[in-house]
Protein backbone atom coordinates (compact mmCIF):
# COMPACT_ATOMS: atom_id res chain seq x y z
CA UNK A 1 0.00 0.00 0.00
CA UNK A 2 1.35 3.42 -0.90
CA UNK A 3 1.19 6.45 1.37
CA UNK A 4 -1.11 9.42 0.66
CA UNK A 5 0.45 12.62 -0.70
CA UNK A 6 2.27 14.67 1.89
CA UNK A 7 1.04 18.23 1.42
CA UNK A 8 2.45 20.03 4.46
CA UNK A 9 4.81 22.74 3.21
CA UNK A 10 5.93 26.26 4.17
CA UNK A 11 4.86 29.55 2.61
CA UNK A 12 8.25 29.89 0.96
CA UNK A 13 8.01 26.39 -0.54
CA UNK A 14 4.60 27.27 -1.97
CA UNK A 15 5.88 30.54 -3.44
CA UNK A 16 8.92 28.76 -4.89
CA UNK A 17 6.59 26.90 -7.27
CA UNK A 18 5.34 30.18 -8.79
CA UNK A 19 6.89 31.87 -11.82
CA UNK A 20 6.82 35.44 -13.03
CA UNK A 21 3.95 36.18 -15.38
CA UNK A 22 1.53 33.73 -13.76
CA UNK A 23 -2.14 34.35 -12.93
CA UNK A 24 -2.70 34.24 -9.17
CA UNK A 25 -6.07 34.19 -7.39
CA UNK A 26 -6.20 35.34 -3.78
CA UNK A 27 -9.14 34.41 -1.53
CA UNK A 28 -10.80 36.39 1.25
CA UNK A 29 -12.70 39.66 0.81
CA UNK A 30 -11.38 43.20 1.43
CA UNK A 31 -9.63 43.06 4.78
CA UNK A 32 -11.18 39.71 5.74
CA UNK A 33 -9.48 36.31 6.02
CA UNK A 34 -6.73 37.09 3.55
CA UNK A 35 -3.84 34.61 3.12
CA UNK A 36 -1.42 37.29 4.28
CA UNK A 37 1.49 35.01 5.29
CA UNK A 38 1.53 33.64 1.72
CA UNK A 39 1.34 37.18 0.33
CA UNK A 40 4.21 38.27 2.61
CA UNK A 41 6.28 35.34 1.35
CA UNK A 42 5.49 36.36 -2.24
CA UNK A 43 6.66 39.91 -1.43
CA UNK A 44 10.07 38.52 -0.42
CA UNK A 45 10.42 36.59 -3.69
CA UNK A 46 11.70 37.91 -7.03
CA UNK A 47 8.46 36.88 -8.79
CA UNK A 48 6.92 39.70 -10.81
CA UNK A 49 4.60 40.53 -13.75
CA UNK A 50 1.69 38.77 -12.03
CA UNK A 51 -1.92 38.82 -13.08
CA UNK A 52 -3.78 39.06 -9.77
CA UNK A 53 -7.48 38.24 -9.29
CA UNK A 54 -8.88 39.32 -5.94
CA UNK A 55 -11.75 40.82 -3.98
CA UNK A 56 -8.99 43.17 -3.03
CA UNK A 57 -7.66 44.23 0.33
CA UNK A 58 -4.14 44.69 1.70
CA UNK A 59 -3.03 41.68 -0.39
CA UNK A 60 -3.50 43.77 -3.53
CA UNK A 61 -2.16 46.94 -1.90
CA UNK A 62 1.08 45.25 -0.84
CA UNK A 63 1.64 43.52 -4.19
CA UNK A 64 1.04 46.82 -6.01
CA UNK A 65 3.43 48.66 -3.68
CA UNK A 66 6.08 46.02 -4.39
CA UNK A 67 5.60 46.46 -8.15
CA UNK A 68 4.66 42.81 -8.69
CA UNK A 69 1.37 43.34 -10.50
CA UNK A 70 1.15 43.56 -14.27
CA UNK A 71 -2.56 43.00 -14.57
CA UNK A 72 -5.11 43.39 -11.79
CA UNK A 73 -8.63 41.97 -12.15
CA UNK A 74 -10.74 43.59 -9.42
CA UNK A 75 -14.08 45.17 -8.57
CA UNK A 76 -12.77 47.06 -5.55
CA UNK A 77 -9.78 47.26 -3.26
CA UNK A 78 -10.75 48.18 0.30
CA UNK A 79 -9.74 47.73 3.92
CA UNK A 80 -13.43 47.63 4.97
CA UNK A 81 -13.19 49.64 8.22
CA UNK A 82 -10.90 52.01 6.30
CA UNK A 83 -12.66 52.19 2.92
CA UNK A 84 -9.73 53.12 0.67
CA UNK A 85 -6.53 51.05 0.30
CA UNK A 86 -3.62 53.53 0.23
CA UNK A 87 -1.13 51.58 -1.91
CA UNK A 88 -3.75 50.63 -4.47
CA UNK A 89 -4.85 54.28 -4.68
CA UNK A 90 -1.27 55.42 -5.29
CA UNK A 91 -0.70 52.72 -7.88
CA UNK A 92 -3.85 53.73 -9.77
CA UNK A 93 -3.23 57.46 -9.46
CA UNK A 94 0.35 57.05 -10.69
CA UNK A 95 -0.80 54.56 -13.35
CA UNK A 96 1.80 52.01 -12.25
CA UNK A 97 -0.47 48.98 -12.79
CA UNK A 98 0.06 48.32 -16.53
CA UNK A 99 -3.28 46.58 -17.09
CA UNK A 100 -5.95 47.49 -14.56
CA UNK A 101 -9.05 45.42 -15.32
CA UNK A 102 -12.07 46.71 -13.41
CA UNK A 103 -15.15 44.49 -13.34
CA UNK A 104 -18.36 44.21 -11.33
CA UNK A 105 -18.10 42.02 -8.19
CA UNK A 106 -20.48 39.46 -9.66
CA UNK A 107 -18.42 39.27 -12.86
CA UNK A 108 -15.40 38.07 -10.85
CA UNK A 109 -17.51 35.30 -9.32
CA UNK A 110 -18.85 34.34 -12.75
CA UNK A 111 -15.37 34.29 -14.32
CA UNK A 112 -14.04 32.01 -11.57
CA UNK A 113 -17.14 29.81 -11.71
CA UNK A 114 -16.81 29.50 -15.50
CA UNK A 115 -13.13 28.68 -15.02
CA UNK A 116 -13.93 26.04 -12.44
CA UNK A 117 -16.53 24.44 -14.77
CA UNK A 118 -14.13 24.64 -17.75
CA UNK A 119 -16.66 26.75 -19.65
CA UNK A 120 -15.43 29.56 -21.92
CA UNK A 121 -17.81 32.13 -20.40
CA UNK A 122 -20.97 32.62 -18.37
CA UNK A 123 -23.70 35.11 -19.27
CA UNK A 124 -24.82 37.90 -16.95
CA UNK A 125 -26.48 41.31 -16.96
CA UNK A 126 -24.00 42.75 -14.44
CA UNK A 127 -21.74 45.16 -16.29
CA UNK A 128 -24.04 45.97 -19.22
CA UNK A 129 -24.62 49.70 -19.66
CA UNK A 130 -21.94 50.56 -17.11
CA UNK A 131 -18.44 52.02 -17.38
CA UNK A 132 -17.11 48.45 -17.12
CA UNK A 133 -18.00 48.05 -20.80
CA UNK A 134 -16.26 51.34 -21.66
CA UNK A 135 -12.94 50.51 -19.97
CA UNK A 136 -12.86 46.82 -21.00
CA UNK A 137 -13.35 46.97 -24.78
CA UNK A 138 -12.42 43.29 -25.15
CA UNK A 139 -15.57 42.19 -23.28
CA UNK A 140 -18.13 40.68 -25.63
CA UNK A 141 -21.86 40.09 -25.47
CA UNK A 142 -23.77 36.97 -26.46
CA UNK A 143 -27.34 36.67 -27.72
CA UNK A 144 -29.69 34.25 -25.98
CA UNK A 145 -30.53 31.49 -28.48
CA UNK A 146 -34.05 31.22 -27.02
CA UNK A 147 -37.19 33.19 -27.81
CA UNK A 148 -36.21 36.14 -25.56
CA UNK A 149 -33.15 36.86 -27.74
CA UNK A 150 -31.62 38.94 -24.95
CA UNK A 151 -28.11 40.31 -25.42
CA UNK A 152 -26.05 39.38 -22.35
CA UNK A 153 -22.51 40.03 -21.22
CA UNK A 154 -20.32 36.94 -21.76
CA UNK A 155 -17.94 37.02 -18.79
CA UNK A 156 -14.77 35.25 -19.95
CA UNK A 157 -13.60 32.37 -17.77
CA UNK A 158 -10.52 32.84 -15.62
CA UNK A 159 -8.23 29.88 -15.14
CA UNK A 160 -5.65 30.46 -12.44
CA UNK A 161 -2.06 29.18 -12.39
CA UNK A 162 -1.94 29.51 -8.61
CA UNK A 163 -4.39 30.14 -5.77
CA UNK A 164 -3.88 31.23 -2.15
CA UNK A 165 -6.61 30.98 0.49
CA UNK A 166 -6.52 31.10 4.29
CA UNK A 167 -8.74 28.86 6.42
CA UNK A 168 -9.35 28.41 10.13
CA UNK A 169 -8.57 24.68 10.12
CA UNK A 170 -7.19 22.08 7.76
CA UNK A 171 -6.05 18.53 8.08
CA UNK A 172 -2.67 17.60 6.62
CA UNK A 173 -4.29 16.43 3.40
CA UNK A 174 -6.10 19.69 2.64
CA UNK A 175 -9.60 19.05 3.92
CA UNK A 176 -10.06 22.63 5.02
CA UNK A 177 -12.62 24.38 7.19
CA UNK A 178 -13.87 27.93 7.60
CA UNK A 179 -15.42 28.68 10.98
CA UNK A 180 -16.37 32.31 10.30
CA UNK A 181 -19.58 33.72 8.82
CA UNK A 182 -18.66 33.49 5.13
CA UNK A 183 -16.48 31.29 2.92
CA UNK A 184 -16.39 34.28 0.49
CA UNK A 185 -15.33 32.80 -2.88
CA UNK A 186 -12.39 30.76 -1.61
CA UNK A 187 -13.74 27.46 -2.93
CA UNK A 188 -14.09 29.01 -6.40
CA UNK A 189 -10.51 30.34 -6.36
CA UNK A 190 -9.28 26.79 -5.71
CA UNK A 191 -11.65 25.20 -8.23
CA UNK A 192 -10.67 27.66 -10.97
CA UNK A 193 -6.98 26.89 -10.48
CA UNK A 194 -4.92 24.35 -12.40
CA UNK A 195 -3.89 21.48 -10.10
CA UNK A 196 -0.35 21.90 -8.80
CA UNK A 197 -0.36 25.31 -7.14
CA UNK A 198 -3.53 25.38 -5.02
CA UNK A 199 -2.41 26.45 -1.56
CA UNK A 200 -4.34 26.60 1.70
CA UNK A 201 -2.84 28.17 4.79
CA UNK A 202 -4.61 27.46 8.07
CA UNK A 203 -4.60 28.70 11.65
CA UNK A 204 -4.40 25.13 12.92
CA UNK A 205 -3.58 21.80 11.32
CA UNK A 206 -5.80 19.22 12.97
CA UNK A 207 -6.38 15.46 12.65
CA UNK A 208 -9.07 14.52 10.14
CA UNK A 209 -11.21 13.06 12.94
CA UNK A 210 -11.35 16.52 14.61
CA UNK A 211 -12.81 18.35 11.58
CA UNK A 212 -16.37 18.23 12.94
CA UNK A 213 -15.42 19.15 16.51
CA UNK A 214 -15.63 22.93 15.99
CA UNK A 215 -18.08 23.27 13.11
CA UNK A 216 -20.84 21.40 11.30
CA UNK A 217 -20.32 19.59 8.00
CA UNK A 218 -21.51 22.79 6.28
CA UNK A 219 -18.11 24.36 7.05
CA UNK A 220 -16.27 21.77 4.93
CA UNK A 221 -16.56 23.49 1.54
CA UNK A 222 -12.94 22.73 0.64
CA UNK A 223 -11.84 19.12 0.25
CA UNK A 224 -8.40 17.70 -0.41
CA UNK A 225 -8.98 17.18 -4.17
CA UNK A 226 -8.98 20.99 -4.42
CA UNK A 227 -5.66 21.48 -2.60
CA UNK A 228 -2.00 20.76 -3.40
CA UNK A 229 -0.22 22.33 -0.45
CA UNK A 230 -1.16 22.98 3.19
CA UNK A 231 0.68 25.59 5.24
CA UNK A 232 0.48 25.91 9.01
CA UNK A 233 0.07 29.66 9.47
CA UNK A 234 -1.02 30.75 12.96
CA UNK A 235 -2.12 34.41 12.82
CA UNK A 236 -1.52 34.04 9.08
CA UNK A 237 -4.38 36.37 8.10
CA UNK A 238 -3.06 39.19 10.29
CA UNK A 239 -3.93 42.09 10.14
CA UNK A 240 -7.18 41.07 8.42
CA UNK A 241 -10.04 39.25 10.16
CA UNK A 242 -10.02 35.52 10.83
CA UNK A 243 -13.28 35.04 12.74
CA UNK A 244 -13.76 33.38 15.17
CA UNK A 245 -10.04 32.89 15.87
CA UNK A 246 -9.38 36.64 15.87
CA UNK A 247 -10.82 39.87 14.53
CA UNK A 248 -9.13 42.52 12.45
CA UNK A 249 -6.14 44.22 14.14
CA UNK A 250 -7.60 47.70 13.63
CA UNK A 251 -4.72 49.50 15.35
CA UNK A 252 -2.16 47.75 13.17
CA UNK A 253 -4.23 48.32 10.03
CA UNK A 254 -4.31 52.03 10.88
CA UNK A 255 -0.53 52.01 11.38
CA UNK A 256 -0.20 50.35 7.96
CA UNK A 257 -2.34 53.06 6.36
CA UNK A 258 -0.48 55.87 8.15
CA UNK A 259 2.88 54.47 7.04
CA UNK A 260 1.69 54.22 3.43
CA UNK A 261 1.12 57.99 3.32
CA UNK A 262 4.82 58.78 3.34
CA UNK A 263 7.65 57.00 1.47
CA UNK A 264 10.08 57.21 4.41
CA UNK A 265 7.52 55.93 6.90
CA UNK A 266 6.64 53.15 4.48
CA UNK A 267 10.29 52.16 4.14
CA UNK A 268 10.62 51.97 7.92
CA UNK A 269 7.41 49.91 8.17
CA UNK A 270 8.49 47.66 5.34
CA UNK A 271 12.02 47.18 6.73
CA UNK A 272 10.66 46.30 10.12
CA UNK A 273 7.74 44.05 9.24
CA UNK A 274 8.16 42.77 5.69
CA UNK A 275 11.89 42.37 5.02
CA UNK A 276 12.32 39.38 7.34
CA UNK A 277 10.53 36.04 7.29
CA UNK A 278 7.08 35.23 8.69
CA UNK A 279 8.44 34.44 12.16
CA UNK A 280 10.08 37.86 12.19
CA UNK A 281 6.80 39.49 11.10
CA UNK A 282 4.85 37.80 13.88
CA UNK A 283 7.44 38.65 16.55
CA UNK A 284 7.63 42.26 15.34
CA UNK A 285 3.82 42.53 15.59
CA UNK A 286 3.99 41.32 19.20
CA UNK A 287 6.80 43.79 19.95
CA UNK A 288 4.87 46.61 18.23
CA UNK A 289 1.81 45.91 20.42
CA UNK A 290 4.01 46.07 23.53
CA UNK A 291 5.45 49.41 22.40
CA UNK A 292 1.97 50.84 21.81
CA UNK A 293 0.85 49.61 25.23
CA UNK A 294 3.93 51.06 26.93
CA UNK A 295 3.46 54.39 25.12
CA UNK A 296 -0.17 54.51 26.30
CA UNK A 297 0.89 53.75 29.88
CA UNK A 298 3.53 56.47 29.74
CA UNK A 299 0.99 58.98 28.44
CA UNK A 300 -1.28 58.40 31.46
CA UNK B 1 -43.09 71.53 11.93
CA UNK B 2 -41.43 72.07 15.27
CA UNK B 3 -37.87 73.43 15.27
CA UNK B 4 -36.93 70.65 17.65
CA UNK B 5 -37.00 68.01 14.90
CA UNK B 6 -33.41 67.38 13.87
CA UNK B 7 -32.53 67.40 10.18
CA UNK B 8 -30.93 63.96 10.55
CA UNK B 9 -34.29 62.56 11.71
CA UNK B 10 -36.13 64.06 8.73
CA UNK B 11 -33.48 62.50 6.48
CA UNK B 12 -33.68 59.12 8.23
CA UNK B 13 -37.43 59.06 7.52
CA UNK B 14 -36.87 60.20 3.92
CA UNK B 15 -34.46 57.27 3.53
CA UNK B 16 -36.92 54.86 5.19
CA UNK B 17 -39.62 55.99 2.73
CA UNK B 18 -37.52 54.60 -0.13
CA UNK B 19 -38.56 51.07 0.92
CA UNK B 20 -42.30 51.77 1.35
CA UNK B 21 -44.30 49.09 -0.40
CA UNK B 22 -41.34 46.76 -0.97
CA UNK B 23 -42.67 43.89 1.17
CA UNK B 24 -40.57 40.80 1.81
CA UNK B 25 -37.31 41.68 0.07
CA UNK B 26 -33.75 42.38 1.21
CA UNK B 27 -33.49 46.05 2.27
CA UNK B 28 -29.78 46.70 2.02
CA UNK B 29 -28.20 49.90 3.33
CA UNK B 30 -24.59 50.82 2.49
CA UNK B 31 -23.72 53.30 5.22
CA UNK B 32 -25.07 54.50 8.56
CA UNK B 33 -28.00 56.62 7.30
CA UNK B 34 -28.95 54.02 4.71
CA UNK B 35 -29.00 51.23 7.32
CA UNK B 36 -30.95 53.41 9.72
CA UNK B 37 -33.53 54.14 7.03
CA UNK B 38 -34.02 50.46 6.20
CA UNK B 39 -34.35 49.49 9.85
CA UNK B 40 -36.78 52.34 10.64
CA UNK B 41 -38.91 51.30 7.66
CA UNK B 42 -39.09 47.74 8.96
CA UNK B 43 -39.71 48.83 12.55
CA UNK B 44 -42.71 50.91 11.47
CA UNK B 45 -44.53 50.79 8.13
CA UNK B 46 -42.77 47.97 6.21
CA UNK B 47 -42.51 45.09 8.71
CA UNK B 48 -41.74 42.29 6.24
CA UNK B 49 -38.42 43.74 4.99
CA UNK B 50 -35.31 41.58 5.41
CA UNK B 51 -32.41 43.36 7.12
CA UNK B 52 -28.80 42.19 7.36
CA UNK B 53 -26.10 42.91 9.90
CA UNK B 54 -23.87 44.06 7.04
CA UNK B 55 -21.71 40.96 7.48
CA UNK B 56 -23.44 37.67 6.69
CA UNK B 57 -26.70 37.35 8.62
CA UNK B 58 -30.32 38.39 8.32
CA UNK B 59 -31.39 39.76 11.67
CA UNK B 60 -34.80 40.01 13.24
CA UNK B 61 -35.83 42.69 15.76
CA UNK B 62 -34.56 46.28 15.92
CA UNK B 63 -30.80 45.80 15.81
CA UNK B 64 -29.04 49.07 16.70
CA UNK B 65 -26.40 50.32 14.22
CA UNK B 66 -23.19 48.50 15.16
CA UNK B 67 -25.10 46.33 17.64
CA UNK B 68 -23.77 42.87 18.38
CA UNK B 69 -26.77 41.28 20.14
CA UNK B 70 -28.15 39.77 16.96
CA UNK B 71 -31.34 37.77 16.64
CA UNK B 72 -30.31 35.81 13.54
CA UNK B 73 -33.14 34.78 11.22
CA UNK B 74 -31.12 33.75 8.19
CA UNK B 75 -27.73 33.52 6.48
CA UNK B 76 -26.75 35.94 3.71
CA UNK B 77 -23.08 35.48 2.82
CA UNK B 78 -21.78 37.48 -0.16
CA UNK B 79 -22.61 34.70 -2.63
CA UNK B 80 -26.26 34.77 -1.51
CA UNK B 81 -26.27 38.57 -1.82
CA UNK B 82 -25.24 38.17 -5.47
CA UNK B 83 -27.94 35.52 -6.01
CA UNK B 84 -30.58 37.68 -4.33
CA UNK B 85 -29.77 40.83 -6.28
CA UNK B 86 -29.69 38.98 -9.60
CA UNK B 87 -33.10 37.60 -8.69
CA UNK B 88 -34.34 41.13 -8.14
CA UNK B 89 -35.38 40.49 -4.50
CA UNK B 90 -33.39 43.40 -3.10
CA UNK B 91 -33.53 47.18 -2.86
CA UNK B 92 -30.18 48.72 -2.04
CA UNK B 93 -29.47 52.28 -0.90
CA UNK B 94 -25.91 53.25 -1.74
CA UNK B 95 -23.75 56.35 -1.60
CA UNK B 96 -22.31 58.13 -4.63
CA UNK B 97 -19.38 60.47 -5.14
CA UNK B 98 -20.97 61.69 -8.37
CA UNK B 99 -24.44 61.35 -9.89
CA UNK B 100 -25.95 62.79 -13.08
CA UNK B 101 -29.47 63.74 -14.16
CA UNK B 102 -30.37 60.21 -15.29
CA UNK B 103 -28.94 58.59 -12.17
CA UNK B 104 -25.64 57.37 -13.58
CA UNK B 105 -23.56 57.17 -10.41
CA UNK B 106 -19.88 56.88 -9.55
CA UNK B 107 -18.12 55.38 -6.54
CA UNK B 108 -15.07 54.24 -8.54
CA UNK B 109 -12.71 57.15 -9.25
CA UNK B 110 -12.55 60.92 -9.81
CA UNK B 111 -10.79 62.10 -12.96
CA UNK B 112 -9.97 59.95 -15.99
CA UNK B 113 -10.23 56.20 -15.30
CA UNK B 114 -6.85 55.44 -16.93
CA UNK B 115 -5.05 57.70 -14.45
CA UNK B 116 -7.49 58.98 -11.83
CA UNK B 117 -6.97 62.16 -9.89
CA UNK B 118 -8.44 60.26 -6.99
CA UNK B 119 -8.94 56.51 -6.91
CA UNK B 120 -11.98 55.62 -4.81
CA UNK B 121 -13.45 52.14 -4.20
CA UNK B 122 -13.78 50.82 -7.74
CA UNK B 123 -17.16 50.01 -9.29
CA UNK B 124 -17.81 47.30 -6.64
CA UNK B 125 -21.24 45.71 -7.21
CA UNK B 126 -22.73 48.91 -8.64
CA UNK B 127 -23.08 47.69 -12.25
CA UNK B 128 -24.89 44.53 -11.16
CA UNK B 129 -27.01 46.27 -8.54
CA UNK B 130 -28.37 48.93 -10.86
CA UNK B 131 -29.43 46.59 -13.68
CA UNK B 132 -30.87 43.91 -11.40
CA UNK B 133 -32.52 45.33 -8.30
CA UNK B 134 -34.06 48.59 -7.11
CA UNK B 135 -31.43 51.17 -6.16
CA UNK B 136 -31.67 54.39 -4.14
CA UNK B 137 -29.03 56.81 -2.96
CA UNK B 138 -28.21 58.82 0.14
CA UNK B 139 -25.83 61.68 -0.57
CA UNK B 140 -24.89 63.62 2.57
CA UNK B 141 -23.63 66.76 0.81
CA UNK B 142 -25.74 68.10 -2.05
CA UNK B 143 -23.32 70.17 -4.13
CA UNK B 144 -22.35 70.75 -7.77
CA UNK B 145 -19.20 68.62 -7.49
CA UNK B 146 -21.45 65.62 -6.73
CA UNK B 147 -24.52 66.43 -8.84
CA UNK B 148 -22.62 66.67 -12.11
CA UNK B 149 -23.41 66.91 -15.82
CA UNK B 150 -21.45 63.73 -16.46
CA UNK B 151 -19.84 61.25 -14.07
CA UNK B 152 -16.17 60.25 -14.48
CA UNK B 153 -16.92 56.49 -14.30
CA UNK B 154 -20.35 54.88 -14.53
CA UNK B 155 -20.34 52.42 -11.65
CA UNK B 156 -24.15 52.56 -11.40
CA UNK B 157 -26.28 52.55 -14.56
CA UNK B 158 -28.67 55.47 -15.14
CA UNK B 159 -31.92 55.60 -17.11
CA UNK B 160 -30.41 56.87 -20.39
CA UNK B 161 -27.87 54.03 -20.49
CA UNK B 162 -30.40 51.41 -19.38
CA UNK B 163 -32.71 52.49 -22.24
CA UNK B 164 -29.81 52.19 -24.67
CA UNK B 165 -29.19 48.60 -23.53
CA UNK B 166 -32.90 47.92 -24.00
CA UNK B 167 -34.78 44.67 -23.35
CA UNK B 168 -35.05 43.30 -19.83
CA UNK B 169 -32.72 45.92 -18.36
CA UNK B 170 -34.63 48.87 -19.81
CA UNK B 171 -37.93 47.37 -18.73
CA UNK B 172 -36.92 46.50 -15.16
CA UNK B 173 -34.49 49.35 -14.47
CA UNK B 174 -35.52 50.87 -11.16
CA UNK B 175 -33.73 53.80 -9.57
CA UNK B 176 -36.07 54.89 -6.77
CA UNK B 177 -34.98 57.99 -4.94
CA UNK B 178 -32.08 60.19 -4.00
CA UNK B 179 -32.03 61.62 -0.47
CA UNK B 180 -29.61 64.46 0.30
CA UNK B 181 -29.03 66.95 3.10
CA UNK B 182 -31.25 69.39 1.20
CA UNK B 183 -34.02 67.43 -0.47
CA UNK B 184 -35.59 64.25 -1.77
CA UNK B 185 -35.44 63.59 -5.51
CA UNK B 186 -36.57 60.80 -7.82
CA UNK B 187 -36.67 59.84 -11.50
CA UNK B 188 -40.43 59.76 -12.06
CA UNK B 189 -40.39 62.57 -14.63
CA UNK B 190 -41.53 61.83 -18.22
CA UNK B 191 -37.97 61.16 -19.46
CA UNK B 192 -36.72 59.73 -16.14
CA UNK B 193 -34.46 62.69 -15.46
CA UNK B 194 -34.03 63.69 -11.85
CA UNK B 195 -36.86 65.67 -10.30
CA UNK B 196 -37.41 67.37 -6.99
CA UNK B 197 -39.84 65.53 -4.68
CA UNK B 198 -39.61 67.45 -1.41
CA UNK B 199 -37.48 70.06 0.32
CA UNK B 200 -36.16 69.56 3.84
CA UNK B 201 -37.39 72.20 6.32
CA UNK B 202 -35.76 75.59 5.75
CA UNK B 203 -34.38 74.70 2.30
CA UNK B 204 -35.49 76.66 -0.79
CA UNK B 205 -35.79 75.48 -4.39
CA UNK B 206 -32.95 77.91 -5.19
CA UNK B 207 -30.71 76.19 -2.63
CA UNK B 208 -31.21 72.88 -4.44
CA UNK B 209 -30.91 74.31 -7.95
CA UNK B 210 -27.72 76.24 -7.17
CA UNK B 211 -26.11 73.12 -5.71
CA UNK B 212 -27.02 70.91 -8.68
CA UNK B 213 -24.80 70.82 -11.76
CA UNK B 214 -27.58 69.93 -14.20
CA UNK B 215 -31.15 70.98 -14.91
CA UNK B 216 -33.61 69.48 -12.46
CA UNK B 217 -37.28 68.87 -13.15
CA UNK B 218 -39.15 71.11 -10.68
CA UNK B 219 -42.86 70.35 -10.20
CA UNK B 220 -45.22 73.32 -9.73
CA UNK B 221 -45.64 72.57 -6.05
CA UNK B 222 -42.91 71.03 -3.93
CA UNK B 223 -43.87 69.90 -0.42
CA UNK B 224 -41.67 69.97 2.66
CA UNK B 225 -40.12 66.63 3.70
CA UNK B 226 -42.24 65.29 6.52
CA UNK B 227 -41.11 64.92 10.13
CA UNK B 228 -41.01 61.49 11.77
CA UNK B 229 -44.17 60.12 13.36
CA UNK B 230 -44.00 59.30 17.07
CA UNK B 231 -43.41 55.63 16.20
CA UNK B 232 -40.64 56.54 13.76
CA UNK B 233 -38.96 58.81 16.29
CA UNK B 234 -38.98 55.99 18.81
CA UNK B 235 -37.55 53.60 16.22
CA UNK B 236 -34.81 56.08 15.30
CA UNK B 237 -33.79 56.34 18.97
CA UNK B 238 -33.80 52.55 19.40
CA UNK B 239 -31.79 51.87 16.26
CA UNK B 240 -29.36 54.78 16.59
CA UNK B 241 -29.11 55.45 20.34
CA UNK B 242 -25.66 57.03 19.97
CA UNK B 243 -26.86 59.58 17.41
CA UNK B 244 -24.43 58.47 14.70
CA UNK B 245 -26.91 59.89 12.14
CA UNK B 246 -26.12 63.45 13.16
CA UNK B 247 -22.48 62.97 12.11
CA UNK B 248 -23.64 61.98 8.63
CA UNK B 249 -24.96 65.46 7.93
CA UNK B 250 -22.45 68.22 7.12
CA UNK B 251 -22.59 71.19 9.52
Amino acid sequence: MSDPRNKIITEDQAVATLRSGMTLGIGGWGSRRKPMSLVRSLLRSDITDLTVVSYGGPDVGLLCAAGKVKKLIYAFVSLDSIPLEPHFRLARQNATIPEPTEWDEGMLQWALFAGSLRLPFLPTRAGLGSGVMDVNPSLKTVKSPYADGEELLAVPAIRLDAAFVHMNRSDARGNAQYLGPDVYFDDLFLSACEPGRRFVSAEKIIPTEDLLKEGTFHTLKINRSMVDGVIHAPNGAHFTTCEPDYGRDEAFQKAYVDAARDPEAWKAFSDRFLAGDEANYQSQVVAWREEIKAAKEAAK
Amino acid sequence: MSDSVALADVIAVACAEAWRGDGEIFASGMGVMQMLGARVARATFEPDLMISDGEAFYVSGDLPIGGTQKLVEGWIPFRSVFDTLAGGRRHVMMGASQIDRYGNSNIANIGPWAKPKSQLLGVRGGPGNTVNNATSFFIPKHQTSVFVASVDMVSGVGYDRAKKVGGFIAKRHDLRRVVTNLAVLDFNSPDNSMQLVSLHPGVSIDDVVSNTGFELVIPSTVPISRPPTAAESAAIETIDPKGLRHREIPA
